[in-house]
């Protein structure tokens, strides 16, 4: 069954088009990819879904109810959870206070948010930081509190917006295996990423956006495959060069 | 709640309440009662400014409503003064609850709020300066008559007490919020409103609530200046000089801390009455030394007195420890 179904929707800012006509479906206890060129409309995509911003047009579905007119914070009481591309730290608290902001969603006793708060930190690795302020955290340590916060509500699905940008190869292959005990315990999970050696790993479907439209879907070995997706990427007739070039060294 | 954040109340009130039990100068119980109502209205707008992060620039608004409606509910209606103080209380906090709604409803923030709030405070001062429910210009007299069901007292001292009380019930109800949900959620939409919404905090709902609440308090330190001095106009009620006193005490005590309003008014009032006896004949010197202060305190103590407290206390307990 699918958890979340995204159909048609079309966002507009002004004459400017961000996202146009998209559809996507994530599969409950999935990991689906959404990626596509820097200014393709997928953090849009995400405000919408997660209720920043309203749709032009077109309808959210989520856990078989439609949510398209739910503002933010309901949707997160629903079970929608994301994280922020410029990670959006609660700075002058310290990481046990941040992550039990998300833990009181569903706790209303204090010990008990900061129990739980405890309980996320050392889900994610950042156990031996609860006492530090936020503010003080590397941009590792902050992505990781990101994805605590948002995990410490409770959610059905967790939106990740980029949470590996920015992170060094050793600190990616620390993260990429959290990210799949997160699913592995329930939680299905819909991922913007550029680092494609996380995304072959992780996803089990992909979608491409390019320029506010879907323009290929499937897995992701054969998404990237897609003479489209690497014209997106590269510009037009790259395909055709590429797989010349192929061929020549080949004959 | 803990033994440890009570504590500290605790020390505070009983400093303050043995006072009147050595000292029986009027001058002396009159600047303890004036820097204790001060001190209330900018318990108010610690709450909404100090912990919600919503600078208000017009508490005036909430300290002249209910001071308004003690004098108007006694003077015109004839309504006891203990219920008037409480219906002053509870107008102040609907004329909050309403501000709230029509500025954050619309999203106005930072300095959009705060000119918002000054608007509504001025046009409230001109309201009741030219109506004749709130007797205009020449104001509103409480009738004397001295005696405890009229709110009235012969001695200051139990003014002092009465302010002192509604003080530290109010350091009580700030200390419960800091460690409640309301509280958390508060300090989250302060931090960063939208990273909030996204982990379900109904940050609207939040903001009315503490709008609500702080606008409550300042009104009780409106309504008890009004028992106290029995007489009020619209300069007074809804004067900017309130809405100053409200935010530059927990900005100079330390904002969005328990005492840090107390703290800041006696503080502030302390000192002023200290330059005035110094500088005795030179009008306006103790805002002079208000100005001084505030400056000194943006410039070396941007969490107030009780952040750099906490900070020379780290700086010690470390320096102890290597």
């Amino acid at each position: 069954m699918s958890l979340l179904a995204v159909s048609r929707i079309t966002k507009r800012f002004g004459g400017l088009v961000a996202v146009n006509d998209a559809s996507l479906v994530v599969e409950q206890g999935s990991i689906t990819g959404l990626i596509g060129p820097n200014g393709a409309g997928k953090t849009t995509l995400f405000a919408v879904i997660s209720g920043f911003e309203a749709p032009s047009e077109g309808q959210i579905r989520f856990d078989g109810r439609d949510i398209t007119a739910l503002p933010t914070h309901v949707r997160a009481k629903e079970g929608i959870a994301r994280t922020f591309q410029i990670v959006q730290p609660f700075a002058g608290l310290s990481v046990a206070e941040n992550i039990a902001v998300g833990a009181h969603l569903r706790h209303a006793r204090r010990d008990d948010a900061l129990a739980l708060a405890r309980d996320v930190a050392r889900r994610v690795g950042l156990g031996a930081e609860l006492d530090k302020s936020a503010a003080s955290l590397t941009v590792a340590g902050r992505k990781r509190l990101e994805l605590a916060r948002a995990l410490a509500t409770g959610p059905k699905l967790l939106l990740l917006d980029e949470v590996l940008a920015g992170l060094n190869p050793s600190e990616i292959r620390d993260i990429v295996p959290v990210i799949r005990a997160i699913r592995d315990e329930g939680v299905t999970i819909l991922m913007i990423e550029h680092v494609m050696q996380a995304v072959m790993n992780l996803c089990e479907r992909v979608y491409v956006l390019a320029q506010g439209r879907i323009i290929a879907e499937g897995e992701p070995r054969q998404v990237c495959e897609d003479q489209a997706v690497i014209e997106a990427y590269l510009g037009k007739g790259a395909a055709a060069r590429l797989s010349a070039r192929a061929g020549g060294a080949h004959g | 709640m803990t033994g440890r954040a009570l504590m500290p109340i605790l020390v505070a009130a009983l400093l303050i309440g043995a006072i009147p039990l050595f000292v029986s100068a009027n001058t002396v119980l009159n600047f303890l009662v004036f820097t204790l109502i001060i001190a209330l209205a900018a318990q108010g707008w610690n709450i909404l400014g100090g912990y919600g992060g919503q600078f208000s620039f017009g508490h005036a608004a909430f300290f002249g409503t209910g001071a308004y409606a003690a004098a108007i509910l006694q003077s015109r209606f004839g309504i006891n003064a203990w219920a008037a103080f409480a219906i002053g209380i509870a107008a102040g906090a609907a004329i909050g609850w309403i501000i709230g709604y029509l500025s954050f409803r619309s999203g106005l923030r930072g300095s959009y709020f705060a000119l918002v709030t000054l608007a509504f405070a001025e046009v409230f001062r001109i309201l009741a300066n030219a109506s004749a429910i709130t007797g205009g210009a020449a104001g509103l007299l409480v009738k004397l008559d001295v005696r405890p069901e009229n709110f009235q007292f012969a001695s200051r001292a139990v003014f002092v007490w009465i302010a002192l009380a509604l003080v530290v019930a109010v350091l009580v109800l700030t200390a419960w919020i800091e460690r409640s949900r309301f509280g958390a959620q508060l300090v989250a939409v302060r931090e960063n409103e939208g990273a909030a919404k996204a982990l379900g905090v109904d940050t609207l709902k939040v903001k009315l609530t503490a709008i609500a609440l702080s606008a409550g308090v300042t009104a009780a330190a409106g309504a008890l200046y009004v028992q106290y001095f029995l007489y009020i106009d619209a300069n007074i009620a809804y004067g900017t000089w309130i809405s100053v006193e409200a935010l530059l005490a927990p900005i100079i005590g330390g904002a969005g801390t328990v005492l840090g309003p107390l703290v800041g008014a006696v503080t502030l009032h302390g000192l002023g009455e200290i330059t005035k006896t110094l500088a005795g004949r030179v009008p306006g010197i103790d805002l002079v030394a208000f100005g001084a202060l505030l400056i000194v305190a943006v410039a070396f103590a941007p969490d107030g007195i009780i952040g750099l407290a906490r900070r020379l206390r780290a700086r010690i307990g470390g320096g102890g420890g290597a």
